[in-house]
Formats: C-alpha cells, structure tokens, sequence
C-alpha cells in the first residue's frame, strides 16, 4: 500500500504544479513564459499575469482546497460520509444572506456582505446539526437527503424573494460558480479561506475525537461542543467566502475527502493536505476545462463541476453495497 | 401525536374520557372530522364561484369552475401521492418533488426556449409539452426506481439520493442554458417556471384528470395494506405483503400523479408536505382510508382558500403556489425543528 499512496501523492503534486502553470498561461490574450521574460516587467503580458491570470489561479487553488476541507470538517461533524455544505442547506443560506445584503444593504463593502453570508451559513449549520441529531446515525443515506431536503426549502424561500423583487438573474451569478471575473483586489477574501484550512489542520485531531461521537469526545476530556463550534465556524467562513468571490461550487467537498478516504483512510490530520491538494487540482483541472471547451468563450464552473462531481457522487453511493445503508 | 383508537369487538370507537355533544357526534370520529372538512370546501367554493362577479355571471362560471377543478385535481394529485409517499419511504419530511420532477419541467422548457426562443415556446402547442413532460417524467422515474428498488439493492432512500443528484445535474445545465438567454427570453421563462393555477387549458386539464383518476384507482385497493406498510418492511413482509410488488404500484401511481399536475401547473414544492403533515395530526386515525381523504381535502382549502385571500384581498392571484412554497418551507422548517426528522 505505502509505495503506491507515495505515488499517489508525487502524482497530486506534479499535477497541482503543471496545471497552476497552464492555469496562468491559459486565456485570450497572449501570455506564454517567454513572453513574460523577453517583454519584462512592464509589457502588457506581465500586467496581466499579474492583474488577472496569478489572481485567478491562486483563487481557484485557495477555493478548491478550502471547500475540499469545508466538507471534511462536515463529515466530521455529522459522522455522515455524504454531506457538505452544498447538501446540507448551508450553502443556501448563505446564498439568502447575500440576497439579504442586496435588499437591505446594497452598498455594503464586499467583507461586509461575506460576514452577512457567513452569519447565515451558521445558522444554517446550527439548523442542519439540529435536524440530523434526530435521523438514526444508521441510516446513512437519510441525512443527505434530509440536508438537500432543508437546501431545497431555503433555495426556495430565496427564489420567492428574488423573483418578487426581480433580482433572479442576480442571483443566478452565485448560484453557479465561476473564476471568469477574478481579477486583482477581487479575490483576496479567499485567504480567509486558507486561513480556515490551517485552523483546521491545527485542531484536527480534535476533529477526529469528535468523529468518534459526543460521549466518546466527552470522556477524553474534549470540550465537544466548543470543538463543534469551531467547526461550525471553519464551514459557515469557507461557504461565504468561496460563495462571495466565485459563486457557489456543488458536489467538491463531498466527492473530494471521500476520495482521499478510499487512498489513505480515516485519519483527519494525515488526510487534511491530501484533501486540500486533490480539492485544489479538481477545482484546477475543472476551470482549465471551462475555460477551454469553447474557446474563446468560458462556461461557468459550476457546470462542469457539478456533471463531474454528480458523476463521482453517484459512483461513491453505487459502490457500497447495497445492506450497508 | 394522536393515536388511532382501537375499536371495540362492535367495530365502534371506544369514547372513554371523551366529550360526547347531545347529537351523538364526536369529534374523536374521523368521520366527523373529514366531514367538516367536506363541508368548509363546498363553503368556500361556492364563496369562490359565485361572490364578486365582475361582469356576466355564466362567464365568471365558466373561468372559476375550471380553476377551482384545477385546484381539485393538484390537491389530489399532490396530496394523495405525498401521503403514500410517506408510507412506502417511512419518512414524513419528503415529497415525492424532490426526485427532479421539477427539474425536468424546467429543463424542458428551457431547451424549448434556448432553441428557438421565447416567441415560439409561448405558441408552443400546449398539448405536445404536456405529452412530452410527462413522458420524460415518468420515464425517468420509473427507470431510476427500476434500476435502484427493482434489482438487488433495494433501497429507497438510495433511489431518492440518486434522483437528487441527477436533478442537480440537471439543473446545473439548464442554469447554464439560461446564462446564455437574453434577458427578455428568461424573463418569460422565468414566468413559466412558477406554476399558475389559474386559467389551465382545458384539454389539458381533462387529460390530467384522466391521469390522476388512474392513479387513485391503482391506489384505493392497496388502501388496507398502505396501513400495513406503515407497520415498515419487515413488519409488512411477514404480515404476508408483497413488498416489492406493492410499492412498484404505488411508486408508479405517484410518479404519474405528480409528472401529470406537475406538467399542467408547473413545479409545486413543498406543497405536499404540508398538506400531509396537517393531514396526519388532523384526522384523527393514521388509516389511509382517512389520511388520504383529509390530506386532499385540506390541500383544495389551502389553495381555494389561498387563491381567495390573494385575489380578493391582495389583489395579486397569480402567485399563490410562491406564496405556498414559501409557506410550505417555513413550515418544514418548524417541523424537523421542532420533531427532527422522523
């Protein structure tokens, strides 16, 4: 086995290299590595690796890794393999936060609105733990459904708001994400994001004491439900602020720890980097793809995030066997 | 929580400890209760029909008798298939909608309008779209179910999983499609993908009906072991129930019921899930015999009482099922938060 997962992870890295590389020479206009060396610091093709294509890339790793460990601390959290913010409802709130900013606050600063988003996304983490303390633990498929069930409700609460108030193609900006308007000073909240994910891999053994459930936690001395806080707090942070820059992005942070789970197991602080890294790559490879099937055109993100990470979800659920739900 | 009473080797309720008035009618009868319910529709269907006639009263007729046939048909529809819905999936906070019925509607009808825009998809035969929603509907059901129930997994709740995720994949690229309209083309799809109630085309309407019929008719025989099923599988299983057999019928009689309303008025939420949860904790006896009766009965008061306050009140009718899904989710929300999820 351990021969193989170190190949796997030369393999996550080389990739995450190569394609953070193609990811800033990849666009419109002009802009290869020669022409960075020969124009110098001052041509337009260094301007625009500079204003554009480094802001992008970093925004797209910051995000991909950040929701990879949202959903992991999710997993965590409700001890239920298939949920993430996406399928828990908390996404959505979020996404009625930020309509709430638009109703009532419309000149808030950006950092303003993700706190509002944030704020929201608690509540809706605080309502999905609530919900799922009462779904028996083994019913496993229940808790997402159960979770889409509650993102459902909100989506459509938001929807009613929206269309009374003609800001549906507003909305729709969030509701699917994309990096095709990251430029310089528009991305830069996503390094409260990575600021998560370092958090997060500092009280990660923590995290995985409280995988064990509450009386287990409690016995070794953990204060379970300031750990679950914490927790509550990393998810809600990374829901706004990806949600905020990019738009909402489906499926990543459920498909991305399972994967991780199947390469080297269960243990939380071994699998915090290799979650953040293949995250980082997925999100990498999906917006390299977006931005080049229909060139010179982009489509948005969150259609080829969400057919491939559909396509990865219903492998994951298919696999097990069928006594195990 | 009620319960059902149990009855007496006469077949009567026992009545201890409950108040019996001099007419020898009692509330705990759910008899009594359903009654005042049939009672309250007929009031506010004639309310409906014949107060504030604008103009010619035999026109007034004509449009309000076809709306409030509507109402009847999707309370049924929607009330009868959630209920069962319940039943055979053990769950009381799902509705059959969330299998990507409604994703379909809407993909549907944004393929139509991003090919040739939405001049044509508003002269669009309504019979053809009808047709055609309704077959990719229940095809698409059916498959999933006999993919995931028919063969060796046999999980409900998996299917249910399945079909989210599907729909979501779904939705994902009919959101980019309309990305791409301009934004006079999604304004009137935008206005299409709220369902309407009001006016339904009456060919339409006759077909749905056809439909819905069909679906009860599958539905009433099995009335005695839809109680056996709330017993849950093994239970149903030893008691002698063909599960598997049992719940095809049912799933396929739900699946028709719903792509049929669904087809004629548009994407209804979480309508059911109200409907069906004030059913329960109203009739008074978990028999379907009574659950389902009262869930499609207080479904018609919701929207003929909805429509009735928005018209003649608010003056805006056209919005009812928004301002129903919006109801219907503060609603779920109050109940997984007060009761979870069981």
């Amino acid at each position: 086995m351990r021969p193989r997962r170190t190949w796997v992870g030369v393999l996550v890295a080389v990739l995450l290299v190569v394609l953070a590389f193609a990811s800033l020479f990849v666009g419109v206009s002009d802009v290869s590595p020669s022409s960075v060396l020969t124009g110098g610091p001052d041509s337009d093709a260094a301007f625009l690796l500079v204003a554009s294509r480094i802001p992008r890339t970093v925004a797209v790793l910051l995000a991909g890794a950040s929701l990879g460990i949202a959903g992991l601390i999710m997993q965590m959290l409700v001890r239920n393999k298939f949920v993430e913010p996406g399928t828990t409802g908390v996404s959505e709130f979020a996404t009625l936060g930020m309509l709430a900013t638009m109703v009532f606050l419309p000149g808030l600063a950006v950092v303003g609105k993700m706190g509002v988003a944030a704020v929201f996304g608690l509540f809706g983490t605080w309502v999905f733990l609530r919900v799922v303390r009462v779904v028996p633990v083994r019913q496993l498929v229940l808790v997402p459904l159960v979770g889409i069930m509650l993102g459902g409700v909100v989506g459509a609460v938001t929807t009613f708001f929206a269309y009374r108030l003609d800001l549906l193609q507003s909305l729709g900006q969030w509701s699917q994400g994309s990096f095709a308007t990251i430029m310089q000073g528009r991305y830069e909240f996503l390094w409260i994001a990575g600021l998560m994910v370092v958090l997060a891999w500092v009280a990660a053994d923590r995290f995985s004491v409280i995988g064990l459930g509450e009386e287990f936690a409690t016995n070794l001395g953990l204060d379970y439900r300031r750990v679950v806080a914490v927790g509550m707090v990393i998810i809600a942070v990374i829901t706004a602020a990806v949600l905020v820059t990019a738009g909402m992005i489906p499926f990543l942070g459920l498909v991305v720890p399972n994967i991780v789970s199947l390469i080297i197991g269960d243990n939380v602080r071994r699998s915090i980097p290799w979650v953040a890294g293949i995250g980082a790559v997925f999100v990498l490879a999906c917006d390299l793809i977006a931005r080049v099937v229909r060139f010179p055109y982009e489509i948005p993100l969150g259609v080829i995030v969400g057919i491939i990470g559909a396509a990865l979800f219903l492998w994951l659920l298919l696999r097990r066997r069928s006594r195990a739900h | 929580m009620l319960t059902d009473p149990v009855p007496t080797e006469s077949g009567a309720l026992p009545e201890a400890g409950l108040h019996r008035s001099r007419l020898g009618v009692s509330w705990a009868r759910p008899r009594v209760r359903l009654g005042v319910l049939g009672a309250a529709v007929l009031v506010l269907t004639a309310v409906y029909l014949f107060t504030a006639v604008p103009g010619s009263l035999s026109f007034a007729l004509e449009v309000r008798s076809l709306t409030v046939v509507a109402m009847l048909v999707v309370a049924t529809a929607v009330g009868v298939s959630t209920v069962v819905f319940h039943t055979i999936t053990q769950n009381r906070i799902l509705t059959p909608s969330i299998m990507g019925f409604d994703a379909f509607y809407v993909l549907i009808s944004t393929i139509i309008v991003f090919f040739s825009g939405s001049a044509a998809f508003l002269g669009f035969d309504q019979l053809t779209l009808w047709l055609v929603q309704v077959v990719v509907m229940v095809a698409f059901s059916v498959l999933l179910f006999t993919w995931l129930f028919g063969g060796k997994r046999r999980s409900l709740h998996l299917m249910l999983l399945v079909g989210i995720v599907l729909g979501t994949f779904f939705r994902a690229f009919t959101e980019w499609m309309q990305r791409m309209l301009d934004p006079l083309d999604f304004q009137v799809l935008s206005d299409a993908m709220f369902a309407s109630l009001t006016r339904p085309d009456e060919m339409l309407l006759l077909l749905t009906t056809g439909l819905v019929v069909l679906g009860c008719a599958a539905v009433v025989p099995l009335l005695r072991v839809l109680d056996v099923l709330t017993l849950g599988e093994p239970a149903a299983v030893g008691l002698g129930v063909d599960h598997r057999r049992v719940v095809m019928v049912l799933f396929a009689s739900v699946s028709v019921m719903i792509a049929a309303s669904t087809a004629l008025v548009g994407p209804i939420l979480f309508f059911g899930l109200i409907v069906a949860n004030l059913a329960y904790s109203y009739a008074g006896s978990f028999r379907h015999v009574w659950t389902l009766p009262t869930a499609v009965l207080i479904g018609v008061i919701c929207l003929l009482g909805g429509q009735l306050i928005l018209e003649r009140l608010f003056g805006f009718g056209g919005t009812l099922s928004t301002v129903i899904d919006f109801a219907g989710g503060l609603f779920f929300l109050y109940l997984v938060l007060r009761k979870g999820a069981r």
